[in-house]
């Protein structure tokens, strides 16, 4: 599965005539002409200079590119653009409020829920799409529904510790 | 990944026609198609998108089944509340698969129609009689880990990896499908094949044919099921083996029994004999034993998968004392009780 797929130099996707496409990102509306073999994330990371979202595997293996799509955490690199459009998209640049940071950004940074932050990312749009799914309460079921990003530096633990708190903190409102 | 071009499908009937044609591929949630595309594997010069389609629904049918849109997500249908109440193994076989972002973007006709994950059919330099028919079969002989041990032929033994239609197996259920000449429905043993002399089909959709929905009769096992898999990591891999058991308890005795093995063969397999066996008796250690032995009549290891007889009999006892405890397999904690 290591093949060079070529989606590098096809990511900006200019070269052919695209597709009309119309993207909510990040709440701003975009207007789009995408080439129909451009990815949701090669589209959010070699065009619109949002490279929050990362390219672990490009496989749907690591998670490290999960965004949201109307609330709901998805693979970027598996998901062609033009299939998308209409959507609202959320990326991890697109959490935080003004100087705010999401709270799941300031329990990842509490909790020190990470070593290198490649997968941080898409661990904390996992993270909120987790709990926009409200499927989780325990350690056991955060850990369970965590488990499609990995993690290379094994930060699991914090990892673990920082959904559980903002969890709770929700749980108590 | 190659050119090709992009339609979104106003209707099935539109899907269908052009979908006949050579070359065409169907994108659903494209967690599988988008995949084997950036590995060479599917060159299609045109994708019709089929995911737009309205038959994204969860509905009940009159006479007490359920009927899952083609195009409704493996997430939703997980969570669907009847899902989750009436057929719980499915609940639980769905969750027991991929991860959560995965499951939010594959549909239950793409979970169907997902391909091999032998390492061979994705790797173009090497032979692979199911993606370049009469080239051989580079896993006999070579490293079958995670290859099949039942309905294996001399052309391919590659495994179909789904966990979905495990489930869907043993709740004998039915797939609607659409093509140019019409509709029809196929039961779900018959809805794939084995490898054969033609391994390059993996089911029995004809050109064109799209799936459009699943049927779940009204019949179900609500109390006595368990869904266990087992695999390399706890969570986010396919299944080496897995088993799905529905038994119908009476009285203390098996009224019925439903089993279907994962991970071990071209399609979720089933061997009528076995739940026979089942039917009509206490459950016992024993007979579980010799249910084991019926399920894995004939079984044949390929070398670096022999392990996997074994893992498969032990899986199958554990699975039909789960079931018949009620005590169905957790896909949270993954302890096997
Ligand atoms: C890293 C990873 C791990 C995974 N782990 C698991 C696992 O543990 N268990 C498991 O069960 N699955 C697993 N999967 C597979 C996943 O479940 C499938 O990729 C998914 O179900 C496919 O659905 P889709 O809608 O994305 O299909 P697509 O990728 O869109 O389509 C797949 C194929 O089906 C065809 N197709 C789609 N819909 C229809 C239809 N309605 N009618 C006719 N043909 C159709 C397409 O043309 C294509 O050939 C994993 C996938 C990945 C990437
Ligand atoms: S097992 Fe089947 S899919 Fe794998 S290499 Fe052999 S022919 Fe190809
Ligand atoms: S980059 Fe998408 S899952 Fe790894
Ligand atoms: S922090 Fe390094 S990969 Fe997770």
């Amino acid at each position: 599965m290591d093949h060079i797929t070529g989606s590098q130099e096809q990511a900006a996707g200019t070269e052919l005539p695209g597709i009309p496409i119309t993207l909510t990102i990040n709440g701003r509306k975009r207007e789009l002409s995408v080439a129909p073999w451009v990815t949701l994330l090669d589209l959010l990371r070699e065009r619109l200079d949002l490279t929050g979202s990362k390219k672990g595997c490009d496989h749907g293996q690591c998670g490290a590119c999960t965004v949201l799509v109307d609330g709901k955490r998805i693979n970027s690199c598996l998901k062609l653009a033009v299939a998308y459009d209409g959507a609202e998209i959320t990326t991890i640049e697109g959490l935080a409020q003004g100087e705010t940071l999401h709270p799941l950004q300031q329990a990842f940074i509490d909790r020190d829920a990470f070593q290198c932050g490649y997968c941080t990312p898409g661990q904390i749009c996992s993270g909120v799409g987790l709990m926009n799914e409200g499927r989780a309460s325990t350690r056991d079921e955060v850990r369970e529904l965590m488990s499609g990003n990995i993690c290379r530096c094994g930060a699991y633990t914090n990892i673990t510790d920082a959904v559980m708190d903002v969890l709770e903190k929700e749980g108590a409102k | 990944m190659n050119r090709f071009s992009y339609h979104r499908a106003g209707d099935i009937a539109e899907a269908a026609q052009m979908g006949a044609e050579p070359d065409t591929r169907f994108l659903a949630g494209g967690t599988n198609l988008v995949d084997l595309m950036k590995a060479n594997v599917e060159r299609p010069t045109r994708l019709v998108d089929i995911s737009r389609l309205s038959q994204n629904t969860i509905e009940d049918l009159p006479e007490g089944g359920l009927r899952l849109g083609a195009f409704a997500t493996n997430a939703d249908t997980a969570y669907d509340e009847r899902v989750e109440q009436r057929y719980p193994l499915l609940s639980s076989a769905i969750l027991a698969g991929a991860s959560p972002q995965l499951r939010n973007a594959a549909t239950n006709g793409g979970n169907l129609n997902q391909r091999t994950r032998c390492y061979y059919f994705y790797d173009t330099e090497t032979p692979c009689n199911k993606r370049e028919p009469g080239s051989g079969c580079s896993a006999i002989g070579g490293v079958n880990r995670i290859h099949a041990i039942l309905g294996t032929s001399e052309a391919c033994i590659a495994t179909h990896p789904s966990d979905m239609c495990v489930a869907l197996a043993a709740l004998e259920a039915e797939v609607r499908v659409q093509g140019p000449a019409g509709e029809r429905v196929i039961a779900f043993a018959d809805y794939h094949r084995l490898p054969g002399d033609e391994p390059w089909k993996d089911n029995t959709l004809q050109p064109g044919e799209i799936v459009t929905a699943i049927d779940l009769p009204a019949d179900s096992f609500t109390e006595n099921y368990t869904y266990l898999k087992l695999r390399d990591r706890l969570s986010y891999a396919f299944a080496l083996v897995s088993v799905a058991v529905g038994l119908k308890m009476e009285g203390g005795k098996i009224a019925k029994a439903r089993l279907a093995l994962g991970g071990v063969a071209h399609k979720p397999w089933r061997v009528p004999a076995a739940e026979a066996l089942l039917e009509g008796q206490e459950p016992s250690a024993d007979l579980f034993a010799q249910a084991a032995d019926a399920m894995l009549q004939g079984a044949v290891g390929q070398g670096t998968n022999d392990f996997k007889i074994e893992l498969a009999r032990r899986a199958i006892r554990r699975a039909l004392r789960q079931a018949a405890a009620g005590t169905p397999q957790s896909q949270t904690n993954k302890q096997v009780a």
